[in-house]
């Protein structure tokens, strides 16, 4: 009899769309509205690389050790280097880096003895052209450039 | 049906022979998704394949990692340390979550309810927050390394995951209220997809599915890794053998996680995250084979070393391939509707499907 009622008055329906009005309240949105709020990404973001540069003279960090390139599984990174004569130190000519392959696994900046690589907490890469993924040295240093929207 | 089918949860071909509204066989066309995972490891070293098992079973993609570490941790006879097995843990049982959670989302949308799907993804967000507090990716997360882990604790995931333990469970209940005795959904699925105990073993099912024809097994209690055998939990299981069955085995498994979780973020010990592995990873010539529980069934590793630094041969048992055999048995005798119901409830990924 019981269940003969409950199957009358829909009870379990009705049950399932109480749950549905229980969450319509205004407090329950969940929507980023993402170009106009930018999220805050965590500390730890594995995005955008970057070469980092020693702040206080503007020379690069990196050391053209070449580790990172070896770690990389998918050989994406190409570091050239020139022995400087007068201080008999390797230093960086070029650094190549294409995003185009990069899938953000974190095992250059692993590598990196001096903290010269970084995948920072930039993650806006897109481009409208294939060239543009690949980044050169410049680029690396200075980070990407995204376009500010305006609402 | 498919390739391209919203609810073959990728890219499945499904030839289905019919009469009228009857299935009476069926053939599954898969390998649209084929990357040669197995081959690309052949070129890599082990440190450098790590993040291609990600992409396999990218919704459990930590459980996956769990699996390539331990089996090349097996190789070099070298054991994480605590610290990192406890961490592990809790990563672990979090992905399982999130996938049990996404198959619950999916599940539902293919059969017609379309809501839980909105909701079960919420509550995913909150997990990939904490992946991504803690590794800095949400979904390919790249979180273990041989050895034991690369990241420290990032500060508060402690707290972080106790306040996801009790967000959760009040949540599930709110699935169990949305489903667990709606009329649609029971008539949908009671009955539906039958796969007995003897069949799932001829098969070789595991996970879920076999879980709930009434078998207990569950390799975290089986053969427990990564210190399971330390945290108290049941095994889950129905005796139904029927899609329904299938999520109440599911359901019941993510709070049996949750119950998992409590404990493991109580006790994280003190002491080093990485194993003396040393930089270039070499494992002595031999073979290994490791399968640990993923949020799908057995999912096994098989890796042979010839001394080098990249593996000679390594070999993936994906859950959701050799469940996927079953499909035919199941659905055989079922009508044309109940496919998408069956495929769901197998809870396949293409990307470990093809690999």
């Amino acid at each position: 009899m019981k269940k003969f009622l409950r199957t009358i008055f829909l009870v379990d329906l009705l049950q399932g769309l109480w749950v549905t009005f229980r969450n319509q309240h205004p407090k329950h949105i969940y929507t980023e509205q993402y170009p106009a709020e930018r999220p805050k990404v965590a500390e730890r973001y594995r995005g955008a690389p970057r070469l980092n540069i020693n702040p206080d003279n503007g020379e690069t960090l990196c050391i053209a050790c070449n580790l990172c390139a070896l770690a990389c599984p998918e050989n994406l990174i190409v570091v050239t280097s020139e022995r400087n004569e007068q201080t008999r130190r390797k230093e960086l000519t070029e650094f190549t880096y294409d995003t185009s392959r990069c899938m953000f696994c974190g095992l250059c900046e692993d590598a990196c003895p001096v903290d010269a690589l970084e995948l920072t907490q930039d993650f806006e890469l897109a481009t409208y052209t294939r060239d543009g993924l690949i980044w050169d040295r410049q680029l690396l240093e200075e980070g990407p450039k995204p376009t500010p929207y305006r609402f | 049906m498919g390739p391209q089918h919203p609810s073959t949860h990728g890219v499945l071909r499904v030839i289905l022979k019919l009469d009228g509204e009857k299935v009476i066989g069926t053939e599954c066309v898969i390998g649209y998704l084929h990357r040669g995972v197995e081959k690309i490891a052949e070129n890599r070293t082990y440190t450098m394949f790590a993040p291609y098992v990600d992409r396999m079973d990218y919704i459990a993609a930590i459980s996956n990692g769990l699996g390539y570490c331990l089996a090349v941790e097996k190789l070099l006879k070298v054991e994480a340390p605590p610290r990192a097995q406890v961490v592990r843990v809790i990563l672990t049982e979090l992905n399982r979550i999130a996938s049990h959670l996404f198959w619950l989302g999916t599940h539902a949308l293919d059969i017609g309810a379309i809501t839980p799907l909105f909701y079960t993804l919420r509550e995913r967000e909150e997990i990939l927050k904490i992946f991504e507090d803690y590794c800095g990716a949400r979904l390919t997360t790249h979180a273990f390394r041989i050895g034991g882990l690369q990241y420290e604790v990032h500060d508060g995931l402690e707290r972080q995951v106790k306040d996801f333990c009790d967000y959760i469970v009040p949540k599930i209940d709110e699935y169990e209220e949305l489903l667990t005795n709606n009329r649609i959904w029971v008539e949908r699925l009671k009955g539906v997809g039958i796969l007995t105990a003897d069949e799932c073993k001829q098969f070789g099912v595991t996970g879920p599915v076999l879980r709930a024809a009434g078998v207990q097994w569950d390799l975290r209690k089986a053969q427990p890794y990564s210190g399971y055998e330390k945290y108290d939990f049941d095994v889950p299981i129905a005796h139904g053998a029927d899609t329904y069955d299938r999520y109440v085995v599911r359901m019941l498994e993510m709070r049996q996680c949750v119950r998992i979780l409590r404990q493991a973020v109580e006790g994280i010990p003190e002491g080093p995250i990485l194993a003396k592995v040393g930089k270039v990873i070499k494992p002595a010539a031999g073979e290994a084979y490791v399968s640990i529980e993923a949020p799908k069934g057995e999912l096994g590793y098989f890796i042979v070393s010839d001394g080098s630094t990249q593996p000679y041969r390594l070999r993936v048992r994906p859950p959701s391939l050799i469940n996927l055999q079953a499909l035919d048995r199941m659905v055989r005798g079922g009508l044309v509707a109940d496919v998408v119901a069956i495929i769901g409830t197998l809870d396949i990924v293409l990307g470990e499907v093809d690999r």
